[in-house]
């Protein structure tokens, strides 16, 4: 068994390598990128897109939808697994956590890069009306950031008091880590309020993340229009929402596994146990497919008609079946046996999974514009189809590189894996080796 | 549908629409009026009104009353004008996509964008029924689904119907024009270049107006706001002057029928109609009415028509529906 101090040293935050500096450098240049492109798009209008009145919605969208899908995995890893006794999940709640509060963040921008008018931002507080889905939306993402900021950092406390001493001979990281760790000693009456606090939140972080992904269901679902007219929007992008968090956590607690040497705490079984939970995800999204896609599709509506043949048999049939079957169908046959659970499978079923979660919301938000009810008449012949200008592409990007960041930046500065919550669930203490009378 | 310019319904008409608009004698008025005709003098002079029932009389003048204006100083523009619901009937058998109202609309609200506020759409319902001309404009809804989802309160619906914007309220979400199922909302992606149009600078320089500042919902497009969105308002500027919406004035084969609900009348500015008996008589709708919006533009269907379908097709572009600004045919129109 290990002792307490080698525990720290292996989980206790690092400096980052020259690959590590790379990353950065590479993510912190897309970012600038995008940057200019937005400045773009700040003094020229919206015009810089290839959204029109009749693509009115675009990459910007399917990509806020995205963000809000991949966040609610702190929801499902650290609250429902947890509250379910699920204590394999450990190890992996900070990483969740950190993918859900990046996330968020980006979500929250992301919606603001859509506004004709962001500067008039503050109208939604100040003129808010409380029936559009949008002030819905604004009401329940806040109050998910906050929670999800707060489940990060509450497990943290006792983390920071212990890096304040490993970082002792650092005045300034020592410092920073004193600080944040809010004078946590880890006295009986803390450890109660620790406990409780943190039993509150994942309890109430699940329907407030339930909440975040319907009210983001119903932006589309309270429209008319066929593709989006559904009421099984709410659940069905759920259950998307959790494909894709499962695959984000997969692939990122692989590449830290190996960046960070991390194999005695996220082992193979961690890899064999998400390759099961992410083979039911993708049964239930697929369930939820089949209701979303046959049962309009048995009827054939004229409008919803017009919308099926397209993704069936028209210009996104191809991404469509790439996105169903490479998306959804593969991973289940793969993970399904227990040598496509091996680690190195299943980051790669994870790395499809987001892939394919992204191309979905794509479809999802463009082929329905492009088939209103009336024809589209008497617009530029361009405005008939939609495909993202360049500009756009480094926006999206940089929104995802903004991400990355977020979690690069993370997980420079805390510890990946829950250092307290190790120690503890191991049975190793303090006292053995370090506690002085 | 020709009229002659003596006779004397003509009259009333021009009268009547300047005395204001669709003023048609309220119930109060006519009862007043036929009171009169009792006490009917040969040697008054009288004049000819119409009353609600379509029927003609003749008045002494000074019996008659002048309508109430219609905008008083306690005139808000979310509330509109007291007392009044309008509303607008296209005749489908009429229209033969002669565009003047496209041209019209377009140049009075200055649009300078691809993509019209008022468009005639080539329709056919399927294949063995007649194809026709369909205008299409905001329906300005009772139960407006734009208004619905608009979070910031930008587009709002006002007692007298119209359902306009507030450009300066706009955050430019555009979940209003996502929510719309007729397609009507037309969204400013860049800087509108009206600035080089010199009628907007002169009629803002005669209205005292200039820059974005003196925007009003009251007259969309005067002028547009880059990243708002932007739609037929009905033209309440017109209304307000006591004048029919431009459509309805520019269109060579009085397509366009605009009143009041109250009233219960319409007129294309040649024609009057009690507008339920006209919704009767010919079979009136409403386009989309299973969405439950509402809407307060209804349609005559295309039967009887008394153009060509066919005659429009020359005319039709597929691609286009705001002509460039400088044509010769566009400045000879208004």
């Amino acid at each position: 068994m290990k002792d307490y101090n080698t525990l720290i040293k292996e989980l206790a935050p690092r400096k980052f390598t020259a690959l590590g500096k790379l990353w950065t450098g590479f993510l912190i240049a897309v970012l600038v990128a995008a940057l200019v492109c937005y400045y773009f798009q700040l003094r020229d209008g919206l015009i810089i897109t290839e959204m029109r009145d009749y693509a009115l919605w675009g990459v910007y969208i399917s990509n806020f939808v995205f963000f809000v899908a991949i966040s609610l995995v702190g929801s499902l890893m650290t609250a429902i697994l947890r509250l379910s006794g699920a204590n394999w999940s450990t190890p992996l709640t900070r990483i969740s956590e950190i993918i859900a509060v990046a996330a968020i963040i980006m979500a929250g921008l992301t919606i603001i890069i859509d506004m004709g008018r962001p500067e008039r931002i503050l109208y939604l507080f100040t003129h808010g009306r409380l029936q559009s889905p949008i002030i819905w939306d604004v009401v329940v993402i806040s109050t998910y950031l906050v929670i999800s900021l707060l489940l990060l950092y509450y497990p943290l406390l006792p983390d920071f008091a212990i890096l304040k001493k490993y970082f002792k001979g650092k005045n300034k990281l020592s410092k920073w880590y004193g600080k944040l760790a809010l004078n946590w000693s880890g006295t009986d009456s803390q450890r109660q309020i620790y406990n409780k606090s943190i039993r509150i939140l994942s309890i109430m972080i699940i329907p407030v993340a339930f909440g975040i992904h319907t009210v983001t269901a119903w932006l589309f679902a309270t429209t008319y229009r066929p593709g989006w007219d559904s009421t099984n929007f709410g659940p069905y992008f759920i259950a998307g929402a959790f494909v894709a968090g499962a695959g984000a956590v997969i692939t990122i607690m692989f590449i830290l596994r190996k960046s960070h040497k991390l194999q005695d705490y996220i082992t193979d079984g961690h890899f064999d146990k998400m390759g099961k939970l992410l083979v039911l995800l993708c049964l239930l999204y697929l369930y939820f497919n089949v209701n979303e896609y046959l049962v309009p599709a048995y009827k054939m509506t004229v409008e919803e008609g017009v919308h099926l043949n397209e993704l069936f048999l028209g210009q996104y049939a191809a991404l469509f079946y790439l996105v169903i079957v490479g998306g959804l169908i593969v991973p289940i046959i793969v993970l399904i046996f227990p040598k496509g659970r091996k680690p190195v499978p299943v980051f790669i079923m994870g790395v499809i999974v987001v892939l394919g979660a992204w191309w979905k919301r794509y479809l999802i938000v463009t082929p329905t514009l492009l088939h209103p009810f009336l024809p589209i008449q008497g617009v530029p012949e361009s405005w008939h189809h939609y495909y993202p200008s360049t500009m756009e592409w480094i926006i999206t990007f940089g929104t995802l590189a903004g991400a990355l960041l977020i979690i690069t930046i993370l997980v420079r500065y805390v510890p990946i894996i829950p250092i307290h919550e190790t120690a503890e669930e191991r049975g190793i203490t303090e006292s053995e080796t370090t506690k002085k009378p | 549908m020709k009229e002659n310019s003596n006779n004397p319904r003509r009259k009333f008409l021009n009268t009547g629409l300047k005395a204001g608009l669709l003023t048609a004698i309220g119930a109060a008025a006519t009862k007043a009026a036929i009171d009169m005709d009792k006490a009917y003098s040969a040697e008054e002079e009288t004049v000819e009104l119409m009353t609600p029932e379509g029927k003609l009389i003749e008045v002494p003048i000074s019996q008659v009353q002048e309508m109430p204006e219609l905008k008083d100083e306690n005139y808000k523009v979310r509330e509109g004008f007291p007392n009044r619901k309008f509303v607008m009937v296209v005749d489908l058998a009429r229209c033969k996509n002669a565009k003047k109202c496209i041209t019209a609309c377009n140049k009075t609200h200055f649009i300078t964008g691809e993509n019209a506020w008022l468009k005639v759409y080539k329709m056919q319902e399927s294949k063995h029924t007649a194809p026709y001309w369909q205008p299409t404009m905001c329906m300005h809804c009772d139960k407006p689904p734009c208004v619905k989802v608009c979070p910031v309160d930008a587009t709002f619906k006002r007692q007298d119907g119209l359902v306009l914007i507030d450009n300066e309220r706009c955050i430019g979400c555009r979940f209003c024009m996502a929510a719309c199922p007729y397609s009507t909302r037309v969204f400013n992606w860049e800087e509108p270049k009206q600035g080089e149009m010199t009628e907007i600078h002169l009629q803002m320089e005669d209205m005292g107006h200039m820059g974005h500042e003196m925007h009003s919902p009251d007259y969309a497009g005067f002028p547009s706001v880059k990243g708002t969105v932007d739609k037929c308002d009905f033209c309440p500027h017109m209304i307000d002057q006591e004048e029919l919406p431009h459509c309805v004035t520019a269109c060579p084969n009085g397509v366009f029928f605009f009143g009041d609900a109250y009233e219960d009348t319409v007129t294309n500015g040649d024609e009057t109609f009690r507008l339920s008996k006209l919704l009767e008589e010919k079979s009136g709708y409403r386009l989309m009415e299973n969405l439950g919006t509402e809407p307060n533009v209804y349609y005559l269907p295309p039967s009887n028509r008394l153009v060509d379908f066919e005659e429009g097709l020359e005319n039709y572009t597929e691609f286009e529906s705001v002509e460039k600004p400088d044509t010769s045919e566009n400045s000879e129109e208004l």
